[in-house]
């Protein structure tokens, strides 16, 4: 570190064992994808069981996702889509330091994920008036494809309420940035936080964008 | 600050294209295409996923390091995948029952 800087410490937000802002952004970025990596290994797992169990019996989970609400699933991945859309303004309003315009993007992010967890909730409940969550209960139209539609099911409710238990946290991490927000704490300067936090929710994103073709659109669902 | 600023339009249009494509995946659903619907559908998520990764998530203006780390994590995906169904779709084969 040069002298100068050492003199003048007191830059806002910038931690001591780093030369620059810069150098931070790049950094925590850089942390928050190797975090991101193991997440993507982490719910790969469970992409990885779908695919074997699929493959194995594809009618069974042909008819187990013809059971799944279409409507409710486009317009939650509408929801979401749109809820990546006010994260990215959000960070493009951190960016500029427009503290009032970050506040706005970031509750509407947390009321998209309000919605779409509302009608991922639905969803829930009409499964369980259909006997169709694995159990004792569990029953299935067509009986000698139950058992493996169970897996479907299991899998079903493994991988959406992991994807759900991340909106939940995400929601978490909203509910932070807007109270470092409204202290004064993300300015244009530094504004990475707004960033980080806005990978992750891309990130929980994208998981359902692989989630929803994979559940919902098996095909054929014009019979 | 350096920041890559991206113009909202960007954000905006990339918006667009993602609701685009989900209503066209939700519409190849209620045709039966056989294997192809499989296909179809996930062209279209891997699409979705790479235009989001680099313009909402910024990598494309990202450092090469996070380049090398956004890369890794789906080339380790690809060999849980490889490996894995390597082993369950060569099964049937029973070349030394």
């Amino acid at each position: 570190m040069s002298p100068e800087a050492a003199h003048h410490p007191h830059v806002p937000g910038l931690a001591h064992h780093f030369d620059s802002l810069e150098q931070q952004t790049e950094a925590t970025t850089l942390g928050m994808w190797v975090f991101l990596v193991t997440e993507v290994l982490f719910f790969g797992g469970l992409f990885m069981v779908y695919t074997v169990y699929r493959t194995l019996y594809p009618e069974a989970f042909a008819a187990a996702s013809h059971t799944l609400d279409i409507t409710l699933g486009t317009i939650n991945t509408a929801v979401l889509i749109t809820s990546s859309l006010t994260m990215a303004l959000a960070v493009h309003a951190a960016q500029l330091g427009q503290r009032k315009l970050i506040m706005i993007f970031l509750i509407a992010t947390m009321a998209l994920g309000s919605v779409f967890l509302g009608i991922k909730g639905v969803e829930y409940y009409s499964k369980f008036v259909e006997h169709h969550v694995p159990g004792a209960s569990f029953h299935f139209e067509e009986p000698q494809l139950a058992a493996h539609a169970q897996i479907f099911f299991s899998l079903y409710f493994l991988m959406t309420g992991l994807h759900a238990l991340h909106m939940i946290i995400g929601f978490g991490i909203m509910l932070f940035m807007l109270g470092w927000t409204w202290k004064g704490t993300i300015t244009a300067e530094y504004y990475s936080p707004i960033e980080i936090a806005g990978l992750y929710w891309h990130f929980v994103d994208i998981v359902w964008i692989f989630l929803f073709p994979l559940l919902y659109l098996l095909g054929g669902r014009g019979h | 600050m350096a920041a890559h600023i991206l113009p909202k339009r960007v954000y905006y249009t990339i918006f667009a294209i993602l609701m685009f494509c989900t209503y066209l995946t939700v519409q190849i659903a209620f045709f039966d295409l056989g294997r192809l619907n499989a296909i179809a559908a996930l062209a279209i998520a891997a699409f979705k996923a790479t235009i989001v990764i680099l313009f909402f998530m910024h990598v494309k203006y990202s450092t090469r390091l996070t380049w090398a780390v956004v890369l890794g994590s789906i080339f380790w995906f690809g060999i849980l995948v490889a490996l894995t169904m390597g082993d369950y779709l060569t099964r049937s084969w029973r070349m030394f029952g």
